[in-house]
């Protein structure tokens, strides 16, 4: 899409009645914003527990596969409600997101932290021991571990940014 | 003497610093936002487990030492920067109504704790079910999970009704 026709694309979008609505209407941004908070910190949260089991930091009297299965809800069940936010928040006010730089690289982060949790998370479908098995494996965990919590740090600044940086 | 106190704080260096930098609150913003997701997610975790509804096969005392370091580091952080975003509009923040309600229920999310933590938590090393767990547990999870939903809420609402981007 060119950047014309984004544009034009935000500007149908923020004409539209629903937009409108959620222009005018004052509470239901913020209210939006704190159910999109919540569910980040849900996911933060859960992402963090995960990746510091894997690091042997916390919670080593469980197993690798049983924080997985106890926190990984938590991660992927939030992303519906974080994806249905914040499509609000972008139809309330489009170009503020889609022609902003950080927040497309906030989504390009966002893919790689989802990526980055489903080559954890896959390996123990097959076994729940994989991670477990030897050195080398350990190592690869506490690797996805190590890539996974400054990505998580680094899409939250993104958000915060999106409100200080102009779109293109 | 406390518009004093905000108007001093408000003058302070630091303060003035992060009020006039062109980058210093957003960087502030973002740590304060990650350190809270962090207190909220993790104090969720343990209030979702005394409440029931997950880490159902973790007892509270195992729930409790594995997450409750995190949300304490992340409390201080959360602290600190929220601390350094107030002073650098002390006078505004601290006639915001939807402040003010904020640091109220922090203060009763903290009173809620404290005394979970005094009376109400003998014999928490043998709840190692929901079933297990008594109901006055369950209530406290349940106040604490309300607490700081409305925590994140009224947080929200402070960057909407004073003059700063949201």
């Amino acid at each position: 899409m060119t950047l014309q026709s984004l544009d034009s694309f935000c500007n149908w979008l923020a004409a539209t009645p629903f937009s409108q609505v959620l222009q005018t209407v004052g509470w239901i941004v913020p209210a939006v914003q704190t159910v999109h908070i919540l569910a980040v910190a849900a996911v933060v949260s859960s992402a963090l527990m995960l990746d510091l089991r894997l690091l042997g930091i916390r919670g080593k009297e469980q197993s690798i596969a049983a924080t997985a299965r106890r926190f990984l809800p938590f991660i992927w069940w939030p992303l519906p409600v974080l994806l249905a936010t914040g499509a609000l928040l972008i139809t309330a006010e489009p170009a503020r997101s889609l022609e902003n730089p950080v927040f497309i690289l906030k989504m390009g982060l966002l893919l790689t932290a989802a990526g980055i949790t489903l080559a954890c998370q896959v390996p123990l479908h097959k076994d729940a021991a994989f991670w477990e098995l030897s050195a080398a494996r350990k190592r690869v965990a506490k690797l996805i571990a190590a890539a996974s919590i400054p990505l998580w740090v680094a899409i939250i600044c993104a958000g915060r940014w999106i409100a200080y940086v102009q779109g293109t | 003497m406390l518009e004093q106190f905000l108007q001093g704080l408000q003058d302070t260096s630091i303060a003035t610093a992060i009020r006039e930098g062109e980058s210093l609150f957003p960087w502030i913003e973002c740590v304060h936002v990650l350190a809270l997701t962090l207190v909220i997610g993790s104090i969720g975790i343990v209030d979702l487990r005394l409440v029931g509804l997950a880490s159902r096969d973790r007892g509270v005392a195992q729930t409790t030492a594995s997450v409750l370091p995190v949300t304490w580091t992340a409390f201080v952080l959360a602290a600190i920067t929220g601390g350094l975003l107030f002073a650098s509009n002390a006078t505004t923040y601290g006639h915001n109504f939807y402040f003010q309600i904020k640091m109220a229920l922090i203060a009763l999310a903290g009173v809620n704790m404290a005394v979970y933590h005094l009376f109400l938590n003998s014999g928490a090393d043998a709840w190692h079910t929901p079933a297990a767990t008594p109901i006055r547990a369950r209530i406290v999870g349940g106040v604490s999970l309300c607490l700081w939903i409305a925590i994140v809420a009224f947080g929200r609402w402070i960057g909407f009704t004073i003059n700063t981007p949201t």
